[in-house]
């Protein structure tokens, strides 16, 4: 088989992967998640955690070990035996808190300490990047497997032409937005993909060794027996030792938990804990999949390849010895899928570690004052932070393959890598099981564990310093894992018993422990309209302008609120902190929401108040709860109600004496300039200039009627529509010229996203420009920015709706008079600026009323900002017209 | 005996948290059936017998594991159901004690 073709069927399948990740982002776009979210796509991707190590590696362990090779397996075996009681459990707390990763979950639980999550970092990227560059060498050795002469020039070519590809999937899938609760579907089910050619290829290569090569299993069992027959060594090689044995399997089941890859797939992708029902006999039945043919691949290569091969590539040499290329090309896609799902899921969880808890950090802690104001795009910085992350990642795994020269000492690097993650584990089921564990036992658990595993296993493992001597009879891995771990759970234990917990650390601990959602009290918001744009703002700076209103405004439904700013609720707080958790981890949205919300102590007595009510009457409580939320919901309601008549009936007599006011000024002068006219002897200039006043007052007095008229039948609901389609994209360019022609002439910069606009619309054109020309001359009357400049942004929404965006980089509307900009006769600045009657946003939102669509004022967008919505077609002329427009207000 | 239907809702709950004891019995004696062996009887359990002994043992808690899963959905199912129908005995949260 040639090189190229390898090549060739490598890249189409390269290609495939991201044609399958493309097409689930999408469907997930547009909501089609069911099949996405399916027990059987969980499960799947959960077998990540069988990387090339384990592929390749299983048959070359079981050469050497014998059985010892099962323990791997048999780890998570017995942990997901218990799924429904242990990780049902570990799920529903973590999706709770809206956890992004395993050190996320450690620093939430223990208040919210980013130290402690930066520490945990550090052990899980220690640990991934030789792992890493295992998989990167498992990929450039198979390759070499099919050449007929090693180049040994081209290897590295090879290993960084697959960490470069990597690291581009990983970027392309998994930092495509800043989602607020971090999934990735295109990634899993891309991965699930991958996990069927493994299953696929390694059944299809035992099934032909046994059956094909063998005479079935009898033949291989009595292989087995004749070959520990009579080569001592062999046998030697396979006895079991218990010590040995027992420590690989308490470690591989703990690691299937916190690797910082399981723990991806397995929580933070997880829809929610019930697919786990499935997944908790479907993951050991892969699992068990995957080792049923690893003996007699193992037995069979021995027996017919030259003595001296490399036993972690039997799986492969075994089809090309016997000129099953086909098979040894299925064999081969399968060892490349189990390597590149590994770096891809590891990239994306370290890359969310490093960028959550030691980039993010960073940065907040150079920059420290309260920049809410500014127009810095956190989200942005988050997402490129992440990539670079996960380049340094995958170029770190790449770096250390060169820098080994991939050497056999990788081999041994992913039962270093379990080691290390399991450090992390004690802190962890403390945390979740016992109140009583605290942050400074965490620190110590973890501390001691990280230094000894660095010690006895990490070192050693990449050639610094010697293994530990152990006495005659205790295998020194054994010796080193019971070591390790021992001491970190001792010290974890002794430091939560000696030390005391801070109040945010004891209501954690009591939501972790109780698996129960606490509302944060006594954090007063002081619930004004500002602290809620604030948060707002800061929202938008994460998530993007969109995800932000619209979770404001779901947040203020649910207070019985219009419009997009809820007030600041505890549980509103709590509420909008665990979203941002979900974005840039526990710590950081903390420390985020404290700076922008004011002080969040924590007092004892709010303590008490929780742990109180947290007991038997729980039930209760939250009947109770949900009565008096509906109640308050109604009452809100009620008392808006309230608020907006009294405004209006003062608004109508405010609004006669203002067509009065408005009437007379032109009528005074228009008297006055008459009499004047009257004069007989009057310069011939003086009497044109007054015939021009005659004419400009009588001109701004029909204005003012036209809008007086215009607004009645638009009010009136008898207006008739004018329906023609048109491209919004013209309508906007009219818009912006007909109102720079007669505004003043200001300088003033627009920015236009033109492929974006040409969106097809239908409706009242006429109507929806005047809407357009209104918004466009405000924003040049009343933008106070030295250099002016209106930002315009069209989009169609999947509901076929069109909205349009006018943000100006002004100062803005006060949160308090952004009510009022609609009503009749409101000009908010200096009347003189304005020269008109105050009528064009009322003109505005009745012409859109009348549309079937709206116009609202979006805050906290760094200027004044209006969204101009478009329904997909106009209501139907006549009653039905009006009907819509009713509904409207 | 006439079953009447709150003491049928009693039986249901009552199988179901012995369901959940079950589920949280079978990992340890997973365990057990792993470890005891290994550590009593290492060369009886290295060489093919070994091979026998696991494999079954692997098969055997996947079926039991997926047994007890499906009663345990089907019993939460029901409980669903009661508890929409009216019965209001049922407490959600008791695979927590």
């Amino acid at each position: 088989m040639t090189v190229d073709l390898l090549v060739g069927v490598c890249l189409g399948y390269v290609v495939l992967m991201f044609i399958v990740a493309f097409a689930a982002d999408r469907a997930a776009l547009r909501g089609r998640v069911r099949w996405l979210d399916s027990p059987v796509v969980y499960t799947l991707s959960l077998s990540v955690y069988c990387s090339a190590w384990t592929f390749f590696g299983a048959v070359g362990y079981a050469t050497r070990s014998g059985l010892e090779f099962a323990t791997i397996y048999l780890g998570p075996t017995v942990i997901f035996c218990g799924a429904w009681w242990g990780l049902r459990r570990l799920v529903r707390v973590a999706r709770m808190h809206h956890v992004t990763s395993v050190a996320d979950l450690v620093s939430a639980r223990f208040g919210k300490s980013n130290p402690l999550a930066a520490l945990v970092t550090l052990i899980g990227v220690m640990a991934a990047t030789p792992y890493i560059a295992l998989q990167l060498q498992s990929v450039s050795l198979s390759f070499r497997a099919f050449t007929v002469e090693p180049d040994s020039a081209s290897q590295g070519g090879t290993a960084l032409w697959v960490a470069s590809g990597l690291a581009l999937f990983t970027i392309l899938f998994g930092t495509r937005n800043l989602a607020a609760d971090e999934r990735h579907h295109g990634v899993v089910t891309a991965i699930a993909l991958e996990a069927l050619v493994k299953l696929v290829a390694f059944l299809a290569l035992g099934i032909f060794v046994v059956w094909g090569l063998a005479d079935g299993p009898m033949d291989i069992v009595a292989r087995i027996a004749h070959a520990t027959a009579t080569d001592p060594d062999l046998a030697a090689g396979w006895q079991l030792q218990p010590d040995r044995w027992t420590a690989l399997i308490v470690v591989s089941g703990i690691a299937v938990v916190t690797l910082p890859r399981m723990f991806q797939v397995m929580v933070v992708e997880a829809a929610d804990e019930d697919r786990l029902r499935v997944a908790g006999w479907a993951f050991p039945a892969y699992l068990f999949a995957m080792s049923l043919f690893v003996l007699p691949i193992a037995i069979v290569g021995r027996e017919l390849l030259p003595a001296g091969s490399n036993p972690d590539l039997f799986v492969l040499s075994l089809p090309l010895s016997q000129g099953q290329n086909a098979l040894a090309l299925l064999v081969f896609l399968g060892g490349f899928s189990a390597a590149t799902s590994m770096v891809v899921m590891s990239a994306i969880a370290l890359a969310t570690m490093i960028s959550n808890h030691w980039l993010v950090p960073l940065w907040l802690w150079m920059r420290r004052r309260p920049d809410v104001g500014d127009a810095e795009d956190l989200g942005e910085f988050v997402l490129n932070a992440r990539r670079l992350a996960i380049l340094a990642v995958v170029g770190g795994g790449w770096v250390y393959h060169q820098a080994s020269g991939g050497s056999a000492a990788l081999a041994a690097m992913g039962l270093v890598a379990f080691t290390g993650v399991a450090q992390v584990f004690p802190a962890m089921l403390g945390g979740l099981l016992w109140r009583g564990a605290t942050r400074t036992g965490a620190y110590a658990g973890v501390g001691t564990g990280l230094v000894l595993w660095t010690v006895l296993i990490f070192l050693p493992s990449v050639g610094i310093g010697a293994l530990p001597h152990y006495p005659a009879g205790v295998d020194s891995l054994a010796g080193s894992i019971a070591l390790s771990m021992g001491a970190n759970i001792l010290a974890f234990l002794i430091l939560s018993l000696t030390s005391f917990p801070d109040p945010v650390e004891r209501l954690q601990g009591l939501s972790f422990v109780h698996a129960v959602e606490p509302d944060a009290p006594g954090r007063s918001g002081g619930g004004s309209a500002r602290g809620a744009e604030s948060l707002l703002a800061l929202s938008r700076r994460i998530w993007g302008a969109d995800p932000a209103l619209r979770f404001f405004q779901a947040e203020a439904v649910a207070q019985g609120k219009s419009g997009f700013l809820p007030d600041l609720t505890p549980r509103f707080l709590t509420r909008l902190e665990r979203r941002l958790a979900g974005s840039v981890g526990a710590a950081t949205a903390h420390a985020m929401i404290g700076r922008v919300g004011g002080g969040s102590g924590l007092s004892v007595s709010d303590l008490m108040e929780v742990a109180g009510e947290a007991s038997r009457a729980k039930e209760e409580a939250r009947r109770l709860e949900t009565a008096r939320a509906e109640l308050a919901r109604t009452a809100m309601q009620l008392r808006e109600a309230n608020e907006k008549l009294t405004e209006l009936s003062v608004q109508k007599d405010s609004f006669l004496g203002q067509v009065s006011h408005e009437l007379r000024t032109p009528m005074t002068s228009l008297r006055a300039f008459s009499e004047l006219l009257k004069l007989p002897d009057l310069p011939e200039a003086d009497r044109s200039r007054f015939a021009s006043i005659i004419h400009d007052e009588t001109a701004r007095l029909t204005r003012l009627l036209n809008d007086l008229l215009d607004l009645s039948v638009l009010e009136s609901g008898q207006v008739r529509l004018g329906i023609s389609a048109a491209n919004l994209h013209d309508l906007i360019g009219r818009a912006l010229d007909a109102a720079s022609s007669s505004g003043p002439g200001r300088d003033f910069t627009i920015d236009r996203d033109l492929p974006g606009e040409h969106l097809p619309v239908l409706t009242d054109t006429d109507r929806l420009l005047q809407v357009l020309i209104n918004i466009i001359s405000n924003a040049r009357k009343y933008c106070d920015a030295p250099r002016p400049e209106l930002r315009i942004r069209a989009r169609r929404r999947p509901d076929r709706t069109t909205e349009i965006d006018f943000i100006d980089n002004g100062s803005g509307i006060d949160p308090d008079r952004q009510a009022l900009i609609f009503e009749k006769f409101s000009r908010l600045n200096d009347p003189m600026r304005a020269g008109g009657a105050g009528l064009g946003l009322a003109i505005c939102r009745e012409i859109m009323t009348a549309l079937g669509g709206s116009i609202t004022y979006l805050p906290g967008q760094g200027g004044a900002a209006f969204r101009v919505t478009l329904p997909r077609r106009p209501p139907t002329m006549g009653r039905d017209g009006r009907a819509a427009a009713g509904a409207g207000r | 005996m006439k079953q009447r239907q709150p003491l049928f809702l009693e039986r249901a709950s009552y199988r179901r948290r012995r369901l959940g004891d079950a589920a949280r019995i079978l990992p340890v004696l997973a365990l057990m059936l792993l470890l005891l062996p290994v550590w009593w009887m290492p060369g009886l359990v290295s060489l093919t017998g070994g091979a026998i002994w696991l494999f079954c043992l692997w098969a055997g808690m996947i079926g039991l594991t997926a047994l007890l899963h499906a009663l345990l959905g089907a019993s939460d199912r029901k409980a669903r159901w009661a508890a929409d129908a009216g019965g209001d005995a049922e407490d959600e949260g008791d695979d927590d004690r």
